[in-house]
């Protein structure tokens, strides 16, 4: 275990260590946050009794999924891992006494916790002071706020969970581009990264809610806002727990089918 | 120990022709070659010893190596390497070994050399005092002092390579594979690695298996060579076996690839 918390410290504090990368980042969330909420406002203006979402649910949902970008967005995947497969550096790797899955999952576990906590204070105390309904207040209850940790948690192992998954495919296909795309793109959808998953139609939104996509962010986000609560949100954080638990099983036999067929090209 | 015996593996890579039109013919009929990059493979290597393990380009070497280090699962054959079989039990199996694949690298790009070092310990699972005691003599023989603390990626080769080197000495292995350690290396680099190398055998009895394309490397650490060549090894003896080889090294292994058309 020490090995990987060992690993997780080297990759965390050399994410620490990109700091204009962070305040670019932070710019650009506070630029796309704010101008969603322009959208979602005149929208809300014609009609507020249309949706499905309050308005401060949606704010609250919009700075959350902002100041925490890292730990859930797909297309955050890391690029060493990739260029390390199709390169062959990865004979490195699998030259230690590691368990290569483990290894992988705890360096992508610290690379998006470094980029959230250089981001989330400043968007997240900005959210705070602005006026309702445009800003976030604090969650509804103390149950609430236990329970969005909780799905904060899972939603990131089943976030990464998932990446591990494209990686171990990555090894048959040689380029992980087509793969990776397609994958991001699923995900930007069904994971209410665009459009949170309420505005879906009824009966779509059924569907996608078991997906695993849906147990991303679309838990911790809905669940902080008080979209869901109750039996409801407790239900949903136990197919969170499902679909990590599934995730990781299939990447690992995905990832050991790979490491014994695999041929690492070139001197 | 390390006992190989008929080891084979075959690839199977996708040839075309030059050109547009054969381009758009692979798209429907592609060809294929079986390559056999090892073709009944034998060899005993005892503890202690250094043994060179020469061949010219895509004759097997780096496939063999692949094998001793666990990576490649050969086709058919068995390898034993101190009682275990290194693709099966991989992971016991690498905490014995060293290895440095001289193209590629294993420091950490962004952060100190030092950084990179402590991680190894914590990955092998190195004593604190031992990793202490070796980190100090390696840094004192390869002359690390000052490079410890530069990330890698500002390290010129040279400086890179001795520090590879260190790395995968860190925890004490008992057999230390060498891919082309000295490839791109200036001749003091050269030196430095070889006379470390020869240190390293003598003090720890470590089991040394080499691959290169420089003689010299061969003749000034190894008593023993295994050529290979299109995936069959060819001759197993030490040095002198090779005719002409007291005149210019270089020339009579040339011959001898000539001699045996590979």
């Amino acid at each position: 275990m020490r090995k990987y918390l060992s690993f997780f410290r080297l990759r965390f504090s050399m994410g620490l260590q990109y700091r204009a990368a962070a305040a670019a980042g932070i710019v650009t969330q506070f630029a796309w946050g704010g101008m969603e909420i322009l959208v979602y406002r005149a929208f809300y203006r014609a009609d507020a009794a249309a949706f499905p979402m309050t308005m401060q649910q949606v704010s609250a949902y919009i700075w959350l999924q902002q100041a925490f970008l890292a730990l859930f967005m797909s297309w955050m995947m890391e690029n060493e891992i990739f260029d390390g497969i199709r390169n062959g550096n990865v004979v490195y790797e699998l030259c230690r006494p590691v368990d290569l899955y483990a290894m992988w999952f705890s360096r992508s576990m610290a690379n998006r916790l470094s980029k959230a906590v250089l981001r989330c204070f400043p968007i997240l105390l900005i959210a705070a002071i602005l006026p309702d309904p445009y800003g976030m207040g604090l969650p509804v209850s103390v149950s609430a706020a236990g329970l969005f940790l909780v799905g904060m948690t899972l939603g990131l192992i089943v976030t990464v969970a998932f990446c591990m998954l494209v990686y171990g495919f990555t090894f048959f296909t040689i380029s992980p581009d087509g793969l990776r795309i397609f994958c991001v793109s699923a995900v930007e959808l069904l994971a209410g990264e665009i459009l949170p998953l309420p505005f879906f139609p009824d009966g779509l939104r059924r569907i996608v809610e078991l997906l695993p996509f849906a147990s991303m962010q679309n838990v911790p986000l809905r669940i902080y806002s008080g979209n869901i609560s109750g039996t409801e949100a407790i239900r949903a954080v136990g197919l969170q727990a499902f679909w990590a638990a599934a995730l990781i099983l299939a990447g690992r036999a995905v990832l050991n089918k790979a490491c014994s067929r695999m041929t690492i090209q070139g001197g | 120990m390390i006992e190989v015996q008929h080891l084979h593996k075959t690839f199977r890579v996708a040839r075309r022709d030059a050109g547009f039109a054969q381009a758009c013919r692979s798209l429907f009929r592609r060809e294929y070659e079986e390559i056999r990059a090892l073709d009944d493979i034998s060899f005993t290597i005892q503890e202690g010893e250094m043994v060179g393990y020469i061949g010219p380009n895509g004759a097997g070497k780096s496939s063999t190596i692949k094998v001793l280090s666990g990576i490649l699962v050969p086709d058919s054959g068995t390898c034993i390497i101190n009682g275990r079989v290194p693709w099966k039990e991989r992971v016991r199996h690498v905490k014995e070994i060293g290895v440095v694949f001289g193209q590629r690298t294993q420091l950490w790009w962004d952060v100190p050399v030092i950084d990179s070092f402590e991680l190894l310990r914590d990955i092998y699972e190195i004593p604190e005092e031992i990793y202490r005691e070796n980190r100090e003599e390696l840094t004192e023989l390869l002359n690390l002092a000052e490079l410890l603390r530069t990330p890698a990626r500002q390290l010129s080769l040279g400086q890179r390579m001795r520090c590879e080197i260190a790395a995968s000495l860190l925890h004490s292995p008992k057999i230390l594979f060498l891919d082309e350690p000295t490839i791109g290396l200036d001749a003091v680099s050269k030196l430095a690695v070889r006379d470390f190398i020869r240190k390293q055998n003598e003090k720890h009895g470590t089991t040394v298996i080499l691959t290169t394309h420089d003689m010299q490397d061969i003749e000034a650490l190894t008593d023993r060579i295994i050529l290979i060549g299109k995936g069959k090894i060819l001759l197993d003896g030490s040095l002198t076996d090779i005719p002409g080889a007291e005149e210019n090294l270089d020339l009579a292994v040339a011959n001898l690839y000539h001699q045996y058309g590979i």
